[in-house]
């Protein structure tokens, strides 16, 4: 399926070369907004309701601040993304696909066909805060860097057993010194004024990694 | 150097079953006993099936396979437990059903047998006090699926002696396992982190942020995890995930742990996970993971 590409500039979904970026043609079925503007220049798009799809990067926001709110009834051929990226790591290879509740099932095939004719996994789910991947490990994240205040046990022995117990790749200390602590306080911050549960609220030491940020200090 | 040589495990389902394997493998003589005859044929047939596809995969010879199948014996017979020197108990997550356990096999069992208790939520010391031999009481939390991963999260309880805690670490390592030294609390590192993170997928799900299989799709391509959370959710088993959060809501009180709603439906219409067929995803057979 042929696509068009407008680019506003510092995406985070694709800061470097990618298969994504290469296929694209001067016009096409469907057009992929990315970069940190991409939600405003929905407005630019030619033809707009003739478009099998219509992709926005999304960073923290939900797609309707982009698309506007109906009653529960919102949807059309504008769907949100966002290729998943921790903090300062390199993007995955999975993007979120957000749908709304009337987006019709022919928009996300069009829009997945794209997604996965570059290469990509892709994962539907609902304009929700935090998709499906920050709002499931966030908490998580914050749980762990409270107890490694309360001593449980050392980063490297926790970092340790919920690597061997359950196999994940990293343990969450180390993911997170290695991504950047003051980038779990700016997605939690985002999260936790939408669902404002103590949960997301951000842990003391993303507090202090942000703070530290902004003073310019490492 | 490990002085034990014939090793009990108590409950014959998915973790006994798994932990019995570990055991056999690394030459020690087993002895997995189970109150109910179907449950031991069961896992009989899953223990040959994997060790097949460890044959298959180059992982053991045909030879020590039949080596290991002899050593592991399967009995309904409480009173055969009387040869252990060391019995991990992996039945279910219920404080009393554990004392009714070890009371009895007190009375089987000679007084150097160590009793390990492979509970993931419940406290060792308080199993401990029901035992008939506190200072002989360990925690040994296997991680699900016991024949294939590597870590224990070993516990003393506050009776616990230190001979019984280092022996049971040595015995730990000639398995050829890795423990881990946790304190006697609510979930030890693991479960106190998983069973949260397990029931916000399940809420997910509920809420219907995406469906199980998106959820489980980008949590294994976005963060590298092996299993996403409802595929590993229904091989735990939704009855056992109810027992984990009742255990660890009922000490911690975070209501992260408190059990969804969705869950006791899911029990209450036996979608239980890959054991009766349903849980998050329907199956069509019961083989074990790996091999």
């Amino acid at each position: 399926m042929s696509y068009q590409l407008i680019d506003t500039g510092n995406s985070r979904s694709f800061p470097a070369a990618h298969a994504l970026l290469d296929g694209a043609s001067a016009s096409g079925e469907v057009v992929v907004l990315i970069g940190a503007d991409a939600g405003s220049a929905l407005n630019d798009v030619t033809a707009r309701a003739e478009r099998a799809a219509i992709l926005v990067e999304l960073g923290t926001e939900s797609l309707g601040t982009h698309t506007g709110e109906s009653r529960g009834t919102e949807g059309s051929n504008v769907l949100g993304f966002a290729r998943f990226r921790l903090g300062d790591g390199n993007p995955s290879d999975l993007v979120e696909l957000v749908r709304q509740p009337a987006t019709p099932d022919s928009a996300i095939a069009a829009a997945r066909a794209v997604l996965e004719g570059a290469g990509l996994k892709v994962a539907v789910c609902g304009d929700f805060a935090g998709r499906i991947i920050d709002r499931l490990i966030r908490p998580y994240y914050n749980a762990s860097l409270r107890r490694l205040d309360e001593q449980l046990a050392t980063a490297d022995d926790l970092d340790l057993t919920l690597r061997l117990g359950l196999g994940y790749p990293e343990g969450p200390i180390s993911l997170l010194e290695r991504t950047g602590l003051a980038h779990h306080y700016d997605v939690t911050s985002a999260l936790f004024e939408t669902l404002g549960t103590p949960d997301y609220a951000p842990a003391r030491r993303a507090v202090v990694a942000k703070r530290r940020a902004g003073k310019g200090f490492k | 150097m490990s002085t034990i040589k014939t090793v009990g495990v108590a409950g014959a389902g998915t973790m006994g079953a798994g932990i019995a394997i570990v055991a056999a493998r690394a030459g020690f003589r087993t002895i997995l006993y189970d109150t109910r005859q179907d449950t031991l044929d069961r896992a009989r047939r899953q223990t040959e099936g994997f060790f097949a596809k460890s044959v298959q995969r180059g992982k053991l010879t045909a030879e020590a396979v039949e080596t290991i199948m002899g050593n592991l014996i399967g009995t309904t017979d409480i009173a055969a437990m009387a040869e252990c020197d060391v019995v991990i108990e992996a039945i279910f997550e219920d404080l009393k059903v554990k004392h009714g356990l070890f009371s009895d096999l007190n009375a089987v069992c000679p007084p150097h047998t160590i009793f390990a208790s492979n509970t993931s939520t419940l406290s060792i010391t308080e199993i401990a006090g029901g035992s008939g031999r506190p200072e002989r009481v360990v925690g040994m939390h296997f991680c699900l699926p016991a024949q294939l991963m590597k870590l224990i999260e070993m516990s003393p309880g506050l009776t616990t002696s230190p001979e019984v805690f280092d022996a049971a670490w040595k015995f730990a390592e000639a398995m050829g396992q890795r423990p881990v030294k946790t304190k006697d609390n609510p979930g030890f590192i693991l479960n106190y982190f998983l069973v949260p993170f397990n029931n916000d997928a399940i809420r997910m799900v509920e809420a219907g942020v995406a469906e199980p299989a998106d959820i489980d799709r980008a949590i294994k391509a976005g963060l590298g995890y092996p299993m996403g959370p409802l595929e590993l959710l229904d091989l735990i088993g939704l009855d056992t995930q109810l027992l984990l959060c009742e255990a660890l809501h009922g000490v911690t009180n975070d209501p992260r742990a408190a059990c969804p709603p969705l869950v006791k439906r899911m029990i209450a219409a036996n979608h239980l996970g890959r054991k009766t067929g349903r849980g998050f995803y329907t199956y069509e057979k019961d083989a074990m993971f790996g091999g």
